[in-house]
């Protein structure tokens, strides 16, 4: 018993020791200092909670899921909460809601993986260039920032749909191409900042060039703030996604998608309201819960305090 | 009866690592003189200050047997009460103007400000105070002044009307805390002769905080030397240089001077006992 | 050959009518080996002079010649680098937040084509009285005077001749202050270094420099010797009424 307390405790002297003998080790106990901060916030570590149990739901979908999400059963139709064998109740074809419920969550998860690898990215890559570069490369990526700003999200989802064909990934790829301009504007805006610091012409007076002032000193301090706001904008994309399922432009049926589902659950909104609630409350959680984590992130990367 | 009397202060933050004490212990009497504190940074000089005017926020902990301001103890004080003595009992100066003056604010207003929010008076007159207040710190243009933004302002000017906002309401005691620091040397003099001037002719208190060991000697009556939230030494301004404490000579040895050239400053030996040592006292 | 020789050197930013002149017609000469001091108050163009001469200001007209070769373009090539260096005045500011110290010497190391990097790095920490717990420290995770060590390091890194010195006491404490100074005299000797520094405070460059010049609004008021200094024999009005304020009681 000593020696497994022993080890923990020696674990946590090698994690926040002040004197790290190497790079990792010095990476590692910085995370660790960053963790034990996050740890403190509690309102953080709901939201982180929340959001691991929908990793987990998404990926044990198979196993945890009562019944199979497109099994219809029209004798079974809109039966309320707590009915045996349908917890949360069945919707408008008799398929049960927990299950949909369950299997929607991994397109939830899909659609906020991929989002969130496109558009932040893509805003970092352009807003950092031109705000390193600056002249007429800056006047002309911002110019384009601009144009894609000025789409409306869901004109340029129907753009698509007509185009492309209704369907998750063109959906996705809508949100993505209105998502990223904020984020071109955050990264050049600290990147004008971060470009007259000393550390920045201490390097220059090394000889660094444009490519690695870029990539190795400018993006490592863009990227905390990006974190965050990608976790405060998750709410967003979840909703514009939900948006386009109820208008029937994101995942087609009988795709089990929360946004889609509320739109099936509309009609019923008077007499069978779980039908379209359950699902939005579904949306709220992961949208709290994101906003949750966000906010605990950004006292983690983004203090105040100016003691980093 | 002295003017400020703190006793047995201790300023404590919770920290991941345990309770870290900015402020140890630290005992002085203040009359209608010109106290200097000085220390280095770490030492817990400004949070002296700040303990003074109850301006430590949680979770910072301050924790004295008595603040007393001419025997009222200040700590039995509520908040509201508090406001009353902040500004108008006892006033402080910071830093740098650029961060105390509110920047979407002209200067008229806010010293308008001030003093209007502890004196019931007219707006008329509440301006004809702070031209006169803008006089006495050697504005010689206050009409042009009241109506500018803090930003069009120079260091020594701001600073200037920082002391004319402070002593409008009229404090018994002045807490400066590093008033000189972000100004240039030839400015420094005119700030420090002004608010001098303005110090003795009110008959108020000073306590004029810094890290510039011959500024505070060279401007003040008295000097408290802290380190490490302790006060290692009480003495006289003028007899400075014979202070007898390893760490004020210390400080006073790493000097470089003009007067006498050395191939390699003292450096000072720090020594793990001064942060031990009883905190001494400073009536 | 100087180590460094600056003639009628203009700095400006801003165009037309937003120009503002920072530094008018300046002129000195920097002997190798020499350790020259910049004297003058805020907005007198002093730390202007060092980024004209390190290309971190671009709009610059006159000369500037670096051991004998002119400086012609506004940008400056990989022999320059290697020949002058500079020491920035906010420690605070000057080593990126992210990286460690090793990451810090290590990279300037790389830029400079140097491949036994490890030990150059223990050397370097060394030299500037760092131990190895320092290296792979974060620069939030060490004092002030620590960072300043830090930034000495860099800059000597790539085994520069002219050390540029921007304030590099300014912001730290009387204490450590003159820890910092001791280390840049004792390296001045061992590298055999040409300084040119920068301060507002006089009795500092007094300490550290054999000449100096009294800057005041953009223009060079006076070049004297430290004796002259010390014993108050300056020439121009400006250079005593700066002594004076200086003066200790």
């Amino acid at each position: 018993m000593s020696d497994m307390t022993s080890q923990h405790s020696s674990w946590r002297e090698w994690l926040t020791t002040d004197a790290p003998t190497s790079r990792r080790h010095a990476r590692l106990a910085n995370l660790y200092q960053g963790w034990l901060t996050l740890r403190a916030n509690s309102m953080a570590m709901f939201g982180l909670g929340i959001l691991l149990a929908l990793l987990l739901v998404a990926l044990l979908a198979p196993v945890l899921s009562p019944h199979d999400p497109f099994e219809q059963s029209l004798s079974n139709r809109l039966q309320p909460l707590g009915t045996e064998g349908h917890i949360l109740g069945t919707d408008s074809l008799g398929r049960d809601i927990l299950s949909r419920l369950i299997y929607g969550s991994r397109i939830t998860l899909y659609i906020v993986a991929l989002v969130a690898l496109i558009a932040p990215v893509a805003g970092l890559l352009v807003g950092t260039v031109a705000g390193y570069v600056g002249g007429w490369t800056d006047t002309i990526l911002m110019r384009i920032t601009d144009i894609f700003l000025a789409f409306p999200r869901l004109v340029l989802a129907l753009a698509f749909v007509a185009a492309l064909g209704a369907g998750i990934e063109n959906a996705v790829l809508a949100i993505s191409l209105t998502a990223w301009p904020p984020y071109a504007r955050i990264a050049r805006a600290e990147t004008l900042t971060i470009r007259s610091a000393d550390y920045i012409s201490a390097i220059r007076l090394q000889g660094a060039g444009a490519l690695r002032i870029i990539t190795k000193h400018i993006w490592p301090l863009c990227i905390s703030s990006l974190i965050v706001r990608v976790t405060l904008d998750m709410a967003g994309i979840i909703l514009a996604a939900a948006g386009l399922g109820f208008l029937g432009l994101g995942a087609q049926p009988p795709s089990p998608e929360w946004g889609a589902m509320i739109s099936e659950g509309r009609r019923f909104i008077l007499d069978h309201w779980w039908v379209a609630t359950v699902p939005g409350l579904a949306i709220f959680t992961v949208s709290l819960a994101f906003n949750l984590l966000g906010d605990g992130l950004r006292d983690v990367l983004d203090p105040k305090d100016g003691s980093q | 009866m002295s003017l400020l009397e703190v006793e047995n202060l201790w300023v404590r933050f919770p920290t991941r690592q345990g309770i870290f004490n900015a402020v140890r212990g630290v005992s002085f009497a203040l009359e209608r003189e010109r106290l200097g504190i000085v220390g280095e940074s770490g030492s817990g000089k400004s949070m002296t200050g700040r303990a003074i005017l109850r301006l430590i926020r949680k979770p910072g902990i301050v924790e004295s047997d008595a603040i007393r301001l001419e025997g009222r103890n200040l700590l039995e004080l509520s908040e509201p009460e508090m406001r009353k003595v902040r500004g108008q009992k006892i006033s402080m100066v910071m830093q740098d103007p650029k961060f105390s003056l509110n920047p979407v604010m002209t200067i008229g207003d806010q010293i308008m400000e001030s003093y209007l929010l502890h004196n019931n008076t007219s707006k008329a007159q509440a301006r004809a105070k702070a031209i006169a207040m803008l006089e006495a710190v050697s504005i010689h243009d206050p009409e042009r002044v009241m109506r500018a933004y803090p930003h069009e302002m120079s260091g020594g000017m701001g600073q200037r009307i920082m002391i004319a906002m402070m002593l409008i309401p009229n404090p018994q005691i002045l807490i400066a805390d590093e008033p000189t620091s972000a100004l240039d040397v030839s400015v420094q003099r005119q700030v420090l002769d002004i608010m001098d001037g303005l110090v003795k002719e009110r008959g108020m208190g000073l306590i004029f905080i810094s890290h510039d060991l011959n500024l505070v000697s060279e401007f003040c009556d008295r000097v408290l030397i802290m380190y490490a939230g302790r006060i290692v030494e009480v003495c006289d301004a003028d007899k400075l240089h014979q202070a007898k404490h390893p760490y004020t000579q210390g400080l006073l040895n790493s000097l470089p001077r003009l007067d006498q050239p050395k191939k390699h400053l003292e450096v000072l030996k720090r020594d793990d006992g001064w942060a031990d040592g009883e905190s001494v006292g400073g009536s | 050959m100087t180590a460094l020789t600056i003639k009628e050197l203009n700095v400006w930013f801003g165009t037309d009518r937003d120009r503002v002149d920072a530094v008018k017609s300046a002129s000195f000469d920097v002997g190798i080996g020499e350790s020259f001091g910049l004297v003058g108050e805020s907005g007198s163009g002093k730390s202007t002079i060092l980024r004209a001469i390190t290309g971190l200001a671009p709009m610059w007209s006159g000369e500037i010649t670096v051991e004998g070769k002119r400086i012609q373009r506004a940008t400056r090539d990989r022999a320059f680098y290697k020949t002058v260096q500079m020491v920035f005045q906010d420690p605070y500011a000057s080593l990126h937040p992210r990286h460690t110290v090793d990451q810090v010497l290590s990279e300037t190391l790389h830029l400079n084509g140097f491949k036994d990097i490890n030990t150059r790095v223990v050397r370097l920490l060394d030299d500037v009285g760092l131990g190895g717990k320092f290296r792979f420290r974060y620069p939030h995770q060490i004092s002030g005077g620590q960072r300043q060590r830090v930034a000495v390091a860099r800059a000597l890194a790539g085994e520069p001749d002219i050390l540029l010195l921007d304030e590099p006491t300014s912001a730290l404490d009387v204490s450590v202050q003159a820890e910092i100074l001791n280390l840049l005299t004792d390296l001045r000797n061992e590298h055999k270094l040409t300084y040119l520094m920068v301060s507002h405070d006089l009795p500092v460059i007094g300490h550290m420099c054999d000449r100096l010049a009294v800057m005041k609004d953009g223009e060079i008021v006076e070049v004297m010797e430290t004796d002259d200094l010390r014993h108050g024999t300056a020439k121009h009005d400006y250079s005593r009424s700066l002594l004076a304020a200086s003066a200790v009681a």
